[in-house]
């Protein structure tokens, strides 16, 4: 609810008790404050890695005599599952972001925690799924389906994925906290959204990929 | 923060709605009999069209000033452009098999 994101400055802002120094370069250039910029920076570079390793499966794939697909309609089921919660949880935190931006505090406090279950549903749900491969072999250099690789490559996609959720639920409930004790301002949860988002946006590759290329059809 | 135009309720979860649809037409192609490189071009295709939602709505990045989108999007896109070389030693790398074989 600062002014400082407005695009003119006719006054020194004041964040803190503090003046902080007024932008001289003309236009604010993309007028939006500071750790949101950041977030967005980090995010491009998050997608860069998992881009990456997602590349990195995709040579892995093609290179290889033939590659599993294990994952029977129980394992699809629970993945669509997976990817709607997730779904449901962003539109949950667009919901939280609008309502901290209108002061509505125990609003905004509701919807951070409602999204912030449904990553821990989708974490339940993958755990599961997890398990599921281990218990039938599944390791990373070692299946019972030959392809050696395929371990390797499932388990840090979708790992990597988890472990990004898990500080997701992590992060929205700090801020759900801080935002309810007036800690943090409405610009940070817009900031911990845009993370949220980030990590719903990488699943809707990881599961086309991982999942459905898989599938076991016939 | 306040912005001058935000996705109001109808936009949200018409996009909430896109995006779970698009989910559905993905399972149901993956159960059809399709050439995997045709199934990976239609997967990544609507794959990339509900990023973009996500992007332009959830993210908030179609509200913004455009001079944000420049600066963070097309460079992505060149880089993932890039990592692609890798394709073409895969590729021989199955190659190289088949003529072991």
């Amino acid at each position: 609810m600062s002014s400082s994101s407005s695009g003119q400055l006719s006054a020194a802002p004041v964040r803190g008790g503090h003046e902080i120094p007024v932008w001289g370069g003309g236009a604010l250039p993309y007028a939006i404050p500071s750790k949101k910029l950041g977030m967005w920076l980090f995010i491009v570079s998050d997608a860069i890695t998992f881009s990456a390793i997602i590349f990195a499966y995709g040579y892995l794939r093609l290179a290889a005599a033939a590659w599993p697909r294990p994952f029977e309609t129980p394992s699809i089921v629970n993945a669509t599952v997976m990817t709607f919660v997730l779904l449901s949880s962003s539109v949950a935190m667009v919901l939280g972001v609008r309502a901290s931006s209108l002061g509505k505090v125990s609003g905004a406090v509701g919807w951070l925690v409602a999204t912030a279950l449904g990553g821990i549903v989708f974490d339940i749900l993958h755990i599961h799924e997890w398990l599921g491969l281990i218990g039938e072999g599944v390791r990373p250099f070692h299946n019972p389906w030959g392809t050696p690789m395929f371990g390797a490559a499932f388990f840090t996609m979708t790992g990597l994925h988890m472990l990004h959720v898990t500080i997701g639920v992590i992060y929205l409930l700090v801020i759900a906290v801080g935002f309810g004790r007036r800690k943090f301002s409405a610009a940070d949860v817009e900031v911990s959204g845009l993370y949220w988002h980030f990590v719903d946006l990488v699943w809707m590759f990881i599961f086309p990929l991982v999942y459905l290329l898989s599938a076991k059809t016939a | 923060m306040e912005h001058a135009e935000t996705a109001g309720n109808k936009i949200v979860f018409s996009v909430w709605f896109g995006l779970l649809g698009l989910t559905v037409l993905e399972v149901i192609l993956a159960y059809r009999q399709l050439p995997l490189e045709t199934m990976l071009s239609v997967l990544m295709v609507l794959s990339v069209v509900k990023a973009a939602l996500i992007i332009a709505y959830f993210m908030h990045l179609r509200y913004e000033q455009a001079s944000l989108f420049v600066t963070l999007i097309p460079a992505l896109v060149f880089i993932l452009i890039m990592m692609t070389v890798i394709f073409a030693d895969s590729s021989r790398l199955a190659h190289m098999r088949s003529l072991v074989q």
